[in-house]
């Protein structure tokens, strides 16, 4: 038996669905969370790159690093509003975020 | 081989993406990030797309993970606290992932297998990167420069996000410096003889 698309679409889903259930046993921790969407993201890329290289077209993996990109950009804000929060609160505890009920 | 590879790339990704979600301690949970990211650049080098698998070890392991490091270790919150009560959520969490998993499975299943009929990591060109190269200045060159936009306003953001002025701390005002006359920092003074200043 040969390494198919469905072997890497299948670890992919894994990915998925373990970021996704991760997201909601961390709520409390915003940390984790970020950690999460980078799996998910990962997983999106794991995607893209088989698609790619099973369709023989090059078009998958340059979507998988404009992936790559924006994930480094989003965890790299995403920390910096964390820094932030911290520094005005104290705690990063997510509960609290909406204290301000507008 | 390439089958017994995958397995076992395969569990260590599934292992240490759980590893991740799971650990007590966040910092241990980048570490197992770190491993995630590093066995999936292996699947990558296992399917062909070699410069994918290396622009992940450097984007990822060196940057956004040292990143993660960084503020995991400087913001000093209990995470012991932060802990209690995921309990909780687990019921929940895993009906959720049920779900996906169970939709995911079933798409699959009512598809019929894929064919490695036009398998190629590297169409036209002898290298992966060089296949990636003749199409992303040409093809995807908007796209391109649009990623480097959304760098140059993501470091932007972090930078004006986090900076702050903090009152007394000494740093260098070259304006002020080199605005400063002899008049303001020197005074003359006759000095009475006895009596001193």
């Amino acid at each position: 038996m040969d390494l198919t698309i469905n072997h890497f679409l299948t670890v992919s889903a894994i990915l998925f669905t373990i970021g996704v259930v991760g997201i909601f046993v961390n709520r409390k921790n915003i940390i984790v969370i970020l950690m999460a969407i980078e799996l998910i993201l990962l997983s999106v890329n794991i995607n893209l790159v088989a698609f790619s290289v099973y369709s023989g077209t090059i078009s998958g993996q340059i979507f998988a690093m404009l992936v790559l990109t924006v994930a480094a950009a989003e965890a790299a804000v995403g920390l910096a509003i964390l820094v932030v929060y911290f520094r005005n609160r104290g705690d990063i505890a997510v509960e609290s975020v909406d204290l301000m009920k507008g | 081989m390439e089958l017994i590879a995958f397995y076992i790339f395969a569990a260590i990704v599934t292992v240490s993406a759980l590893a991740v979600i799971m650990a007590k301690n966040p910092v241990h949970s980048v570490l197992w990030l770190i491993l995630t990211f590093f066995t999936a650049a292996g699947l990558f080098v296992l399917i062909g797309a070699e410069f994918i698998a290396m622009l992940l070890v450097v984007v990822y392991v060196g940057a956004v993970a040292v990143l993660f490091l960084f503020v995991v270790m400087m913001l000093d919150v209990d995470f012991v606290e932060l802990k209690q009560g995921t309990l909780r959520y687990w019921p929940f969490a895993g009906l959720i992932g049920l779900a996906f998993i169970a939709e995911i499975a079933l798409a699959s299943f009512a598809r019929e297998g894929g064919s490695t009929a036009t398998f190629d990591a590297s169409p036209g060109a002898d290298t992966n990167a060089e296949a990636i190269g003749q199409v992303m200045y040409t093809d995807y060159f908007l796209l391109f420069q649009l990623a480097g936009l959304i760098l140059l306003v993501a470091m932007i953001g972090a930078i004006v996000l986090t900076l702050r002025e903090r009152p007394g701390v000494k740093r260098q005002n070259i304006a002020k410096q080199t605005s400063r006359r002899r008049d303001d920092a020197i005074e003359k003074v006759a000095v009475e003889p006895g009596r001193g200043i």
